[in-house]
């Protein structure tokens, strides 16, 4: 459960985000939105990277936006980018023992919780391969099992499925749907697929030049007149 | 799963072949001349092996090594003229003053990165070479400096007693190599290691790791710093003597050419870099070739390095050789598909 009230970060005269008040409840949150709509820039706010003007973020009970930066991979902040930032110098294994390493558990039980984790996503490669002579497909697996290693409570996934083919893309909604059963934690799924957020996200929010215009049952929202008009287009133009 | 398994053994079988052999066979081999240039070359790659920390590793450029490497040396012979501390002690406080002071050189490095992290590095070394020409090194005399500049005669910075000639040197030097890089090996296999190359990639995406950027691109310049500084102390034993000008800022601008030949991301790559540095120009004098041919060799080198081989020479070179012989063996076999080998 996260609570955002009156988020709002400013870029010089523009605002990305405008007094945004959203509460992601549910296991998988969508959030969706036309390019510029200030998805990623929430996301970058969350990360600790943006410094809002004003707002807050309560997750699980905690003001996120209090901690460090870095600290927040330690309180279970996961999130992957746009551009999949596996690290190609190191094997599957390291690269997911890495997030272990800076998280709260204890270094005893790295080695199963990181083969756990890389068996969860299914990853087709040996744990002992270099990232780097990965395809794009199992590149995405290695940072979802980074997202999933070491007790996360909030993962952050910044259109994951870009550029994969159907049948990688819906592996992909697979793991994306057990990982809060499995984690505990919270998703949240910014992407252009609808495909995919149907399949994946309960519950979806619209971000539109830096409003809110819907929130709800993913359903309901993708119905909705004003997201239709804002973001999905009408039936004719489709 | 720690990529034990394939080749692991066989591995360090070699190394420790090749390492004895440098340590127990050359010195019966070779003349005092070549062996005084691979002391030289052993010292270097220690400096190259901190270089590539920084720029294969974290990817942070810098052109102050020299300036780095000339604190050591300074520290290293300040307290062996001063005290009667044994020369174990005496590097490893050369190392701990030049991983203070290295620390503040790598201050910038944690706001620029590239080209302008380069250039400060550079500029810092000016600096610091400004003073080094004016205090000079010690040669005995007393005060904070030691510097006594009417002496006819300069006492000799000793070296230990195990180690007076220069064969015995050599080893020496050796060791001290092979301790300097069993920490660089420890880091870049453990923690820091994994934490430098995310940084490298992304800094982004490091922090999002849980990475505390700060601190490890800190721990980065305090470990080279470490290293190049126990260098530099064992580099003032060698030479007997130090001034200044054995120090120019502009080597320092070789030296990360060297590096980025060898190979910045392998330790291997280091130990080439070393050999590059100092074997190379000692080769050049003995056949009566002309020392300009080394930068010109050095530009080319760099340049294949940055267009054919991202990896340096100590990959590029066993890879090409494997390439050879399998292509031989190919030849021998009378393979009638060239195509099925030529990859």
């Amino acid at each position: 459960m996260m609570e955002v009230s009156g988020l709002t970060v400013r870029f010089g005269g523009v605002l990305p985000l405008d007094d945004v008040s959203v509460t992601f409840e549910s296991s998988t949150c969508g959030l969706i939105g036309p390019n510029g709509a200030g998805k990623t820039t929430f996301f970058n706010v969350l990360s600790g990277f943006v410094t809002p003007a004003s707002g807050r973020v309560r997750a699980f009970g905690e003001d996120l936006l209090a901690m460090a930066h870095y600290r927040r991979a330690r309180w279970g902040l996961r999130r992957t980018f746009q551009t999949e930032q596996a690290i190609e110098e190191l094997s599957v294994y390291d690269n997911v023992a890495m997030i272990h390493e800076h998280s709260r558990l204890t270094s005893s039980k790295r080695r199963d919780d990181v083969l756990e984790a890389i068996s969860f996503v299914g990853i087709q490669a040996s744990p002992s391969d270099r990232v780097g002579t990965l395809g794009a497909g199992e590149r995405r697996l290695v940072e979802m099992a980074r997202c999933v290693v070491g007790s996360p409570r909030l993962v952050l996934l910044d259109e994951p499925a870009a550029g994969l083919p159907d049948d990688e893309t819906n592996h992909l909604a697979a793991v994306i749907r057990r990982i809060p059963q499995h984690t505990g934690a919270l998703v949240v799924l910014v992407d252009h697929d609808m495909g995919l957020v149907s399949a994946t996200c309960e519950t979806t929010s619209v971000l539109d030049f830096g409003h809110l215009i819907a929130s709800g049952p993913t359903a309901e929202v993708l119905q909705d007149e004003r997201v239709v008009n804002a973001y999905l287009g009408t039936k004719e133009v489709a | 799963m720690r990529l034990k398994g394939h080749g692991m053994l066989p591995r360090i079988v070699v190394i420790a072949a090749l390492y004895l052999f440098a340590l127990f066979g050359l010195p019966a081999l070779l003349s005092l001349y070549y062996i005084d240039s691979l002391t030289q070359a052993a010292i270097f790659s220690i400096v190259a092996v901190g270089l590539g920390v920084l720029v294969g590793r974290v990817g942070l450029y810098s052109l102050g090594q020299y300036a780095v490497l000339a604190i050591g040396a300074w520290v290293a012979a300040r307290l062996l003229f001063a005290t009667t501390l044994p020369y174990p002690v005496v590097l490893l406080a050369a190392g701990v003053v030049t991983m203070v002071i290295g620390m503040i050189f790598g201050l910038p490095a944690l706001r620029v990165r590239g080209l302008y992290l380069a250039l400060i590095t550079l500029m810092m070394a000016g600096a610091l070479t400004v003073v080094i020409t004016t205090t000079n090194f010690p040669n005995g005399g007393s005060g904070f400096w030691g510097y006594n500049g009417s002496t006819v005669h300069p006492a000799a910075i000793r070296r230990p007693a195990i180690a007076a000639g220069d064969p015995a040197y050599y080893r020496y030097s050796l060791v001290v190599a092979a301790i300097m890089f069993i920490l660089v090996f420890v880091h870049v296999r453990t923690k820091p290691g994994r934490a430098w190359v995310a940084i490298r990639q992304s800094e982004s995406a490091a922090l999002a790791a849980g990475i505390n950027t700060t601190l490890y691109k800190l721990w980065a310049w305090a470990l080279a710093s470490f290293v190049t500084g126990v260098a530099g102390g064992v580099l003032a034993g060698s030479s007997h003597y130090l001034y200044s000008i054995d120090f120019p800022v502009q080597d320092s601008i070789t030296l990360l050419a060297v590096v980025l030949m060898g190979g910045a991301y392998s330790l291997w790559g280091a130990v080439v870099a070393g050999l590059l540095l100092q074997l190379l120009p000692a080769l050049f004098q003995v056949w009566g070739v002309s020392n300009d041919w080394i930068t010109i060799l050095f530009g080319i080198g760099v340049l294949n390095v940055l267009i054919t081989a991202p990896r340096g020479l100590a990959d590029q070179v066993p890879r090409d050789l494997g390439r050879l012989v399998r292509k031989l063996r190919a030849v021998g076999q009378r393979a009638p598909a060239p195509e099925a080998t030529a990859r």
